[in-house]
């Protein structure tokens, strides 16, 4: 539905304009199919949603290992593969191996690209080396290398046509995002937000690997691209050196605002849309101010890359709550009104709906009702907090100081929501979002600064959501006109796997256990489970291939979840000794890295 | 940066904890000495070896440095090693490791780090020397890994602790450079 009225709109367009405003034609083309996968986010919206529906509420509950692959890496497997006509793609955390598998010949691998990479990038990743997968358009295939550096290979023979790089390990810059092919650039983001990078997003030539333009997060106008008169926020120009005022002395030369998410794409208006993650350090009293523009929305032109209109959702954050996970663009009726919208779960536990267009905040509500760092989003335009969080200050770890530890904080660091990406069905016209249900205590200290090093200054402990399931997840559905949960289903672990929904009315994601599980999008009655050989923290793609739909999801426990879930959590509060209060994901699963792909039975 | 590859060079890595007796002779690599604190060196201990070792009381008080250390390794370890020393999917849990490292082998590998790759299941250990975030509170660490890893101390964050002295905050800062 979603594409389909996408097209309409670009063809409306045209009968405006003499030169119609076109995203890339053919990865636009493929993302219609919805035979294929090209994209990681499934289409330019990121709503991660299939028209396919062969398999729906009635038959999932039959669905079947058609077949496997093991990936020869035992790190966590983010991201998903790509179909591209009759061969999938399927990436690897570090070493970054790419294979070509056929799939007219039972996965025959055609190629495999394994590039050589500086092993001392490994421990300068965050929370493992973890690799958000690939991207495809015009007959090439693009990835981002946990060292920063972007290749594009020939699709048909897995030759590397051009690389660049993009960045320094050496620094603490290091990749695990995808990318994201729009028009003739390919749009590239950097992580190193724990290392005192300052971060940035960077565009490509995508035929020659020549950098176009590069966008900062944090810095002089010049070097943001900001028009301190065009570029808005909540409705004004952002004025004159709009980041550079919100922090003390050359702090935001080490400032973070990392782009480790995702980019979602508006071919109608042509904005590229992503999120900027934590200032730098996790110290608040280190750095005095809003520290902008970490921690918030960005809407760019992607030829030019100048800011269109932006909105920071945490200003001066005191808890990791980096802004980066996905962008959803929808269409739906709001307040009486079809409204261009952008849904936005964050970390901090606020769903944001925004005009997409405008940059104007049409609401924020809590996603999860733990939430506890902030009462609300201030609402009122006339306040001279709009579009605040009203921070409490129990929770407050700036109000609190240096050296004490803040308890109980929800959510955790890891936020409500981390990358995981949610879906969007036009079917329900509801959103599916796979979360976090944590919280932490939290106690910044001081520290100092060395190229290439952790740069944090906190302590963090985590342990589940009090007074509630005992569980660490929820899968939610959310109505983003609404701001209201419609459905929860309650999770063991944290949900690190992203979402898919379907034309057949099923909504699919992995557990940490390492279950596919599919769930009926109307009311999230459990249809089908499905235990794979490891913790799932990949995304749930689907395709057909000689008329016969698939669901495919890569199995690998690890990354973020990995650290803070293997050895089980503890209750702080429960005193010394509550180990064993709450389980350890490795009594349930074991490192591993297979691709799992089902079908139903002949 | 990676001085110690002798230090690596075993394959049984994979086994996380196996620590190859090359450089290093067997004996200092056997488990730790006895931990009782022999030596109070204004709110410092030390063991009959000269190591740093912690002090916990029958009450749950632990030393200024065990608490240090809690706070020091949730912010530059953690990340790798999981809560509390416990390990994580990619990094080994210290709580065993101390089992059969002594203080010496400790600071080598945290000052030089090591490298495990190649299996899928690459494992590589910064070196953290110019980094004074971990190596101005090395033996904060060490003594709250040897505390976890005797189960002398359990999860989470101590309750209690002794206060810090005008020593360790002067010596704290020297160190830092402030």
């Amino acid at each position: 539905m979603r594409r389909l009225l996408t097209v309409t709109a670009v063809a409306a367009c045209s009968a405006f304009f003499s030169a119609p405003v076109m995203a890339n034609d053919g990865v636009q083309k493929l993302t219609e199919d919805p035979s294929q996968w090209v994209l990681q986010t499934g289409d330019y919206a990121n709503t991660r949603h299939s028209k396919l529906k062969q398999i729906d509420t009635e038959n999932v509950g039959k669905l079947q290992v058609a077949w496997t692959f093991s990936t020869g890496v035992l790190r966590g497997h983010e991201g998903s593969p790509l179909v591209v006509g009759d061969v999938m793609y399927v990436h690897t955390p570090f070493p970054n191996i790419v294979y070509a598998l056929d799939l007219n010949d039972e996965g025959r691998i055609i190629w495999k690209y394994e590039p050589k990479q500086d092993p001392n990038v490994i421990p300068v990743m965050c929370c493992d080396t973890v690799n958000r997968g690939l991207a495809y358009a015009d007959g090439k295939v693009f990835l981002h290398q946990a060292d920063t550096k972007v290749v594009a290979l020939d699709a048909k023979t897995g030759k590397v046509l051009w690389s660049a790089v993009n960045g320094d390990p050496k620094k603490g810059e290091t990749n695990t995002a995808t990318v994201m092919p729009v028009k003739d650039k390919l749009l590239v983001g950097i992580s190193g937000g724990e290392y005192g990078v300052r971060c940035h997003l960077t565009a490509y030539d995508m035929n020659t690997g020549k950098q176009i333009w590069r966008a900062y997060s944090m810095g002089p106008d010049d070097e943001i691209l900001f028009d301190p008169e065009k570029t808005m926020s909540l409705g004004k120009p952002v004025g004159k050196d709009s980041s550079l005022k919100t922090w003390q002395g050359d702090q935001w030369k080490i400032g973070g605002g990392c782009t480790w998410g995702w980019y979602s794409y508006d071919p109608k208006t042509n904005t590229v849309y992503y999120g900027s993650g934590n200032p730098s350090t996790w110290n608040p009293a280190q750095r005095p101010g809003d520290n902008k523009w970490s921690m918030t929305i960005f809407a760019r032109d992607p030829d030019s890359g100048m800011a269109k209109w932006v909105y920071q959702m945490t200003p001066h954050d005191q808890w990791d709550y980096d802004g980066i996970n996905e962008m959803i663009l929808v269409d739906q009726e709001f307040d009486g009104k079809m409204r261009p919208m952008l849904v936005h779960f964050d970390r901090n536990g606020f769903a944001y709906t925004l005009d997409r267009k405008t940059g104007e905040l049409l609401l924020a509500e809590k996603y999860d009702p733990a939430v506890n760092w902030a009462t609300k989003v201030d609402m009122d335009k006339n306040s001279p907090t709009f579009g605040r969080p009203l921070v409490v200050e129990k929770y407050s770890t700036e109000h609190n100081g240096e050296d004490v530890n803040t308890t109980g904080i929800c959510p955790a660091a890891l936020g409500t929501k981390d990358q995981q990406p949610a879906s969007f069905s036009p079917q329900t016209g509801l959103f599916y979002v796979p979360t976090n249900h944590v919280c932490m205590d939290y106690e910044p200290f001081h520290v100092s600064y060395t190229p290439g090093q952790p740069y944090v200054g906190a302590t963090l402990s985590m342990f589940p959501a009090p007074n509630s399931h005992g569980g660490m997840g929820n899968f939610i559905a959310w109505d983003a006109r609404k701001g209201k949960i419609v459905w929860t289903k309650p999770e063991q672990f944290s949900v690190w796997s992203g979402a898919l929904s379907t034309d057949g009315g099923v909504v699919f994601y992995g557990t940490l256990e390492g279950y596919l599980k599919a769930v009926d999008a109307k009311t999230g009655k459990e249809l089908y489970r499905f235990k794979t050989p490891s913790g799932i923290i990949g995304n749930v793609m689907t395709y057909t291939h000689k008329g016969k739909q698939y669901v495919a999801v890569l199995s690998g426990v690890g990354g973020w979840a990995g650290i803070g879930l293997a050895a089980g959590l503890t209750d702080p509060n429960a005193g010394l000794g509550a180990v064993g209060g709450y389980s350890a994901l490795s009594s349930y699963t074991a490192l591993g890295g297979q691709l799992s792909v089902f079908t139903l039975p002949q | 940066m990676f001085s110690k590859l002798s230090l690596m060079r075993t394959g049984a890595v994979a086994l996380c904890m196996a620590l190859a007796p090359l450089s290093v002779s067997a004996q200092t690599l056997s488990k730790q000495g006895d931990p009782t604190p022999v030596k109070d060196e204004d709110g410092k201990y030390f063991d009959k070896s000269g190591a740093p070792t912690y002090n916990i009381k029958p009450d749950g008080t632990v030393d200024w440095a065990t608490y240090s250390g809690y706070r020091r390794y949730h912010a530059e370890c953690h990340v790798c090693h999981g809560p509390d020393g416990m390990g994580s999917t990619y990094a080994p849990a210290l709580i065993d490791s101390l089992k059969t490292m002594d203080y010496d082998h400790f600071q080598e590998v945290v000052v030089g780090g090591r490298q495990n790759v190649g299996g899928g299941n690459e494992k590589v250990m910064p070196s953290f020397g110019l980094n004074k975030n971990v190596m101005c509170y090395l033996d904060d660490i060490y003594v709250y890994l040897r505390a976890r890893s005797d189960d002398a101390l359990g999860r989470a964050r101590p309750a209690k602790r002794e206060d810090k002295t005008p020593v360790i905050t002067a010596t704290e800062k020297a160190c830092l450079g402030e």
